[in-house]
């Protein structure tokens, strides 16, 4: 008889679990103003992408075009699979001593993972992650990058 | 009363008139079956394409998404384009199937929702074959289908499809029981298996108040056996995609997978159809007690609309099961048949047959 209720039990049990599991997909159809797919060509100008998503490696410049690289070639060491490559060269300062800095932060986009680990070691946080996505380009030269600008310099107060 | 206006009666009566008094009997009978077959046709082409559609929208709601958008607007064209994609491509026949077997085993399948479909009462005069056992052509032809996928999957000489074949054998030669089981329910209660009269008798009220408690519980294990036995999800491990690619339907390609594809679709249309004949009154219309006007306005509503509106509530039912629950093993889907559903079948039989005696229900 004891077993005969716990069968009794267990249907209404089941049903009041499959109901649940049905409350929660039903909560889904009924809010379609919540659904997650983007109309991704037809929204390109309006289209925000989050924070944490990784689609290039950049070097931010202010708008006296300099930016925060010292050239000490951290993210190179770091990247695993190369696809940083630091050129530096040397320059003398006003003190008239031998300064080593950047000449080419060269970025290749075509070997990166987004792993993001050269961001992460950076000591000056020189580089970071933008948001573009959009890389398909007709020429696989073009996916190499000078992250440097032309004619930029080291911001005043980097640490060297 | 209302429903006469809508009747299709004078139309099928005018139609055979115009037809026997100019040609002979033989023809007459000839032109009327090309007629219904191609409306049929037709019908099962068209519809199959939409629950397609309407499957994949509903399926993308329930996950957030959105669903096909490109072709067409709001992608309507896509099952069209999809369908077009299927005719094109190539028939491949495998080296090492049994040809004949494997050639025959999609016409089997797509045999039987054609013959189901001809006893279903679309609304009012609008039914090709009125037998005085429709209930039972119903259950026994379904059953056919299982011959195909047992072919489909044993013809095929492949471990999947075998698996596949098998797995959906058993299933639907357990799952047929509780449908059969549960129809026989409201057949007590009906008092008769002539799906017209089944329907007619629900004027009054549909048989899921009437019969209420034993009723329910029919209709209930008649949705649950009626997805099992359509091979959709939950119970869709006979071409369960992350274990056995596709089951049973794996080594076939072009049209003969659109035949397998389109079955399943009209064979849950089947379901449905069913559901709303026996539990929800065919194609009368929502009545509720005497509130004249409201039953009024209801009335006004055409029999063949209220046909589809609670046919695409099942539906929606059945895919919402599908979308919402995981894949039961094999197991679990022979415990449920024949330790919960089956008993519960027996029990409740036993109940409608005490209610009916005893005059308790409405």
């Amino acid at each position: 008889m004891k077993s005969f209720f716990a069968y009794i039990a267990e249907i209404f049990s089941a049903i009041w679990s499959l109901l649940t599991g049905m409350k929660v997909t039903a909560k889904y159809f009924f809010t379609p103003w919540k659904n997650v797919t983007q109309q991704y060509p037809e929204n390109r100008d309006t289209l925000v992408m989050y924070e944490r998503f990784r689609g290039e490696v950049i070097m931010p410049h202010n708008e006296n075009n300099e930016h925060k690289c010292t050239g000490c070639g951290i993210c190179e060491i770091n990247c695993p699979n190369g696809s940083i490559e630091i050129i530096s060269k040397s320059i003398v300062n006003e003190e008239g001593k031998k300064k080593r800095v950047i000449d080419q932060h060269i970025y290749h986009l075509s070997m990166c993972t987004f792993c993001n680990l050269c961001v992460k070691t950076c000591p000056s946080d020189a580089i970071v992650m933008g948001q573009n996505f959009e890389h398909a380009y007709w020429n696989r030269t073009s996916m190499t990058k000078v992250l440097n600008q032309p004619g930029s310099k080291i911001m005043e107060g980097i640490k060297e | 009363m209302a429903f006469e206006k809508y009747d299709f009666t004078p139309l099928t009566q005018s139609i055979h008139q115009g037809l026997i008094e100019n040609v002979s009997p033989l023809l007459t009978l000839i032109i009327e079956w090309t007629i219904i077959g191609v409306l049929f046709l037709l019908f099962i082409a068209v519809f199959g394409l939409l629950l397609v559609y309407v499957e994949r929208k509903v399926c993308a709601a329930f996950q957030q998404r959105l669903g096909p958008m490109r072709v067409g607007p709001w992608g309507l064209l896509q099952t069209i384009a999809d369908f077009v994609k299927l005719l094109m491509k190539e028939l491949i026949t495998p080296k090492s199937v049994d040809k004949f077997l494997y050639n025959l085993a999609p016409f089997i399948v797509i045999i039987v929702p054609f013959l189901t479909i001809s006893v279903i009462p679309f609304a009012p005069g609008l039914q090709a074959l009125d037998f005085d056992i429709g209930i039972f052509f119903v259950t026994a032809v379904s059953s056919v289908g299982v011959i195909g996928v047992l072919l489909a999957g044993w013809a095929s000489n492949n471990k999947y499809s075998l698996i596949g074949g098998m797995r959906s054998g058993a299933q639907i030669v357990s799952y047929e029981l509780s449908v059969g089981m549960s129809l026989i329910t409201m057949v007590i209660m009906a008092g008769t298996m002539q799906i017209s009269e089944i329907v007619e008798l629900q004027r009054g009220g549909w048989f899921l108040f009437k019969g209420h408690i034993p009723a329910i519980i029919a209709f209930f294990v008649f949705v649950v056996a009626g997805t099992a036995e359509t091979n959709r999800g939950p119970f869709d491990l006979a071409e369960a995609e992350s274990e056995l690619t596709a089951g049973f339907h794996t080594e076939y390609s072009g049209i003969k997978f659109a035949f397998f594809f389109l079955a399943e679709y009209i064979n849950l249309f089947i379901v449905a159809a069913m559901a709303t004949i026996v539990f929800l009154g065919g194609w009368m219309p929502f009545h509720f007690g005497n509130f004249e006007g409201f039953n009024a306005v209801m009335d006004f509503i055409p029999g063949l609309i209220w046909f589809f509106l609670k046919v695409f509530g099942i539906i929606f039912l059945i895919m919402w099961f599908k979308w919402t629950f995981p894949r039961l093993r094999i197991d679990q889907i022979l415990t449920l048949e024949w330790k919960y559903l089956l008993p519960i079948n027996l029990f409740n039989i036993l109940l409608m047959a005490t209610m009916v005696l005893l005059g308790w229900h409405w």
